[in-house]
């Protein structure tokens, strides 16, 4: 099914989506679908799973976040985002980039006021544009936006055991994040990170005798966190902020997953992912030092125009993303 | 997995394994409430219903924390032979004796009683005779209640078994022991007497791999006949401790059905839940029927542990459910006062100062730049397979109130024809009655046809009104 998304993606992009023929039967239509959907901007996917995940914890998880916060996490970020582009002048890329910031932070964060999320998205936007190194921004910006709240701000909160441990739920971000994950290419970080982390509990769980058979429940039910597969799938897969070359990245995600299993396990405090991820930001450039790799830059263009623009400089590259349009060095790509 | 103390009740259940004939019974979260009303900015009032036990599996403890600080009390509702009583619980260091100490029993009543689910009644004015309406508060109190020689220290050592610590404090002869591996230290307690369930060994190796200690407690008769009570006291210590947990998982080596574990959380800074499972709030603050008060089966008790039963499976018994927090200085209104500073400082709130002496019984009150003390109440129901873990906490910077309160409204006689406004009063009455209903009977499980018979209200009824606003049933 794989290549026949693949091979119609390719049509698509070859000869435009309406210049293709009528899907003759539904399984057809959901092959269409999909090969369509492999033709657009990463970032749309993840905006749309996310504001799925967003949904289903407000109606069904029993969040604690109200529709105000929600309205001035996005109303503050988005209007951060298009301040600083214009004060930079930059070209306008779009918001997308800040609407995932801002879907992640009303996922993430829990305050008991209605002016932390907004403040908080303003910091996390800004420091896209100001905490820059080498061309790159250091910070993704949720996981500093709630790394300030918790540090800085009174009456704020992350619930890592928010999700619960229910197994459909779990497939649900395995299967939503490995989409996201695999247009941006960064896929492996997401099941190193988690291999590592979940290895390192079934280590520490066999050290300390604990008999074999529930080993695995344990480990399952560590699994099954949907803090821990969002963390992996839609924060540590955000190839902006990770690094450049494929080896670094798995070091990366290995030094993540050790930091955040003792930051739990050793040092018994709570969200080991979220504060492993913030404490190894200086890695980030220093593994692009040593290890030179093609930085990720986002589809610039909006994704209609690759699909009709059927030009022979996007033939080679119809379905992937990003690889196709280097960004100047040191330019921002927001 | 790691453990820092245990909840008496998971104890109770390896007790219960322990000692064959023991019978245990709760000490049950008293569902009464009581009104004592600083009806400021509440204008509804408290309803007194049960006086049983709710939860007769339920466990309780108190937890005290701040920053590495923590307080465990643990209450024990044992009630079979005292000669059979033993409680084992791993706690992360030696503790000393002064670290040890039983507070009364009184305590936990009292904590129960100004956390507990409430009842608030509100009556609808005259529409025809526009007043206020009056007041009146009713109350009720919540109910709830308690050896062998240990084996040579020749033996232990052969075991690899350190007494590391020995004492009595109060009723209670208590060891403390280190081990080195989980079959000697089963051994050890077997050889002591304890009947130690099969499968207990495998319980206790993880605690014993992560360094902790064993705190075994079991009855002093003589102390315990001078006291002149059959029941036990409950049972606290104090250690720091970076590990903010309750482990659960012992206490299920030979468990049978879902237990119920009640826990009270005092911190200064926020309200607690769990990490490793979902902390949710039980549905609350919302109107159900008025007859509540007053039907002798289907009564409020009756109500709240339906509708928590309801919940917990809803659920399949893999959350924590939160059923109260408030800043232990007020509560609007309160079911029952604020524990006094003295009797804070009794369960361990070390951060508390003054305000004793002389008025040791003064509600808490607070202090404009004391810290606050916080109360989470969390109640779980589990299974060995749906809480595979033990307990993990945090405390959060959440400062929101919440109150599990359900309210009456009684409506007021009057004839359709009384005055212009008595028409609409009514149909509006009889639009209200019916979601009431139906919000009982979603909330609890009851049959929607027996509900609207228990309040006087017919299925006619509703249809009527929900032809009149083009409502599907």
């Amino acid at each position: 099914m794989k290549n026949s998304i693949t091979h119609t993606a390719e049509t698509i992009a070859h000869q435009g989506f309406r210049a293709t023929t009528w899907p003759r039967t539904p399984f057809h239509a959901l092959v269409r679908a999909a090969a369509w959907l492999k033709t657009c901007d990463a970032r749309l996917y993840q905006i749309v799973f996310l504001a799925a995940l967003l949904t289903i914890g407000v109606l069904a998880r029993d969040f604690s976040l109200q529709w105000q916060q929600m309205a001035l996490t996005f109303a503050a970020g988005l209007a951060a985002q298009t301040l600083w582009v214009r004060h930079l002048r930059l070209p306008h890329t779009g918001l997308l980039s800040a609407l995932i910031t801002c879907f992640g932070l009303s996922i993430l964060l829990r305050a008991d006021s209605w002016w932390v999320h907004p403040l908080v998205a303003v910091l996390a936007v800004s420091a896209k544009f100001t905490l820059r190194f080498n061309g790159k921004h250091l910070f993704n910006p949720a996981n500093l936006g709630v790394i300030l709240a918790i540090t800085l701000l009174p009456g704020t909160w992350i619930s890592p055991g928010q999700w619960g441990s229910d197994l459909a739920a779990a497939l649900l971000f395995i299967a939503l994040g490995s989409v996201v994950t695999q247009r941006a290419r960064r896929v492996d970080t997401s099941w190193i990170f988690l291999a590592t982390f979940l290895a390192l509990a079934a280590l520490r769980l066999w050290w300390i005798e604990v008999p074999p058979a529930r080993i695995g429940t344990l480990v399952l039910h560590q699994l099954q966190n949907g803090a821990l597969l969002l963390f992996a799938f839609f924060m540590l897969s955000d190839p902006m902020t990770t690094p450049n070359h494929p080896g670094a990245r798995v070091f990366h995600a290995v030094a993540v997953a050790l930091l955040a299993w003792a930051w739990q396990m050793l040092l018994y405090q709570p969200a080991g992912p979220v504060w492993a991820l913030f404490l190894l930001v200086p890695l980030v450039p220093l593994l692009d030092h040593f290890f030179a790799g093609k930085r990720h830059t986002w589809q610039a263009v909006a994704p209609h125009a690759v699909t009709r623009a059927a030009t022979p400089a996007v033939t080679h590259v119809p379905a992937s993303i990003g690889q196709n349009r280097a960004t100047p060095s040191g330019k921002i790509a927001a | 997995m790691s453990a820092s103390s245990l909840s008496h009740h998971q104890f109770a259940a390896l007790i219960c394994t322990f000692t064959a004939p023991a019978i245990r019974k709760l000490a049950l979260p008293a569902i009464l409430l009581a009104a004592t009303a600083p009806a400021s900015a509440f204008c509804g009032f408290y309803v007194g219903k049960a006086d049983a036990s709710l939860f007769n599996e339920a466990s309780k403890v108190v937890m005290v924390r701040d920053g590495d600080r923590t307080t465990i009390n643990m209450l024990n509702d044992f009630q079979g032979d005292l000669k059979e009583f033993a409680l084992v619980v791993p706690v992360p260091e030696v503790l000393k004796k002064e670290q040890v100490r039983t507070p009364h029993k009184v305590l936990f009543d009292r904590l129960d009683a100004y956390s507990a689910p409430r009842l608030a009644e509100y009556f609808d004015p005259d529409p025809c005779v526009p007043r206020l309406a009056d007041r009146r508060m009713q109350m009720a109190p919540a109910a709830a209640p308690a050896g062998k020689s240990m084996a040579p220290e020749d033996s232990a050592k052969r075991l690899g078994v350190t007494i590391e610590a020995q004492y009595t404090v109060g009723a209670y002869d208590i060891v403390i022991l280190g081990a080195k591996e989980s079959d000697g230290l089963e051994t050890w307690l077997t050889q002591s007497g304890y009947r130690i369930p099969p499968g207990a060994s495998k319980a206790l190796a993880p605690y014993i791999r992560q360094g902790m200690k064993f705190f075994v407690a079991k009855v002093n008769l003589e102390e315990q006949a001078k006291t002149g009570s059959n029941f036990l006291s409950p049972l606290a210590f104090s250690f720091k401790s970076e590990k903010f947990m309750l482990p659960i998982r012992l206490g299920m080596v030979n468990a049978k059905g879902p237990q119920d574990l009640v826990v009270w959380m005092l911190t200064p800074k926020g309200r607690v839940e769990t990490t490793n499972y979902r902390t949710v709030k039980l549905p609350a603050n919302m109107d159900i029927p008025a007859y509540i008060k007053t039907d002798t089966k289907q009564d409020f008790a009756a109500f709240y542990k339906t509708m928590f039963q309801t919940q917990a499976a809803r659920e399949q018994y893999r959350v924590v459910f939160t059923e109260y927090f408030w800043d232990m200085s007020w509560c609007d209104p309160c079911a029952a006062n604020p524990l006094s500073a003295q009797e804070l400082r009794n369960l361990g709130v070390e951060w508390v100062k003054g305000d004793g002496g002389g008025n040791a019984a003064r509600p808490f009150r607070g202090d404009g730049n004391a810290r606050p003390v916080l109360v989470t109440r969390l109640h779980l129901r589990y299974t060995p397979e749906t809480f595979p873990e033990d307990l993990m906490f945090q405390e959060t910077g959440d400062r929101q109130n919440y109150q599990t309160r359900y309210v009456l409204r009684h409506a007021v006689k009057v004839a359709p024809d009384a005055c212009p406004q008595a028409p609409a009063y009514l149909a509006q009455v009889a639009q209200r009655k019916e979601k009431e209903a139906q919000m009982l009977a979603s909330l609890t499980g009851w049959d929607i046809t027996q509900v609207r018979q228990s309040y006087g209200i017919t299925a006619r009824q509703a249809d009527s009104w929900q032809r009149l606003f083009n409502i599907a049933p």
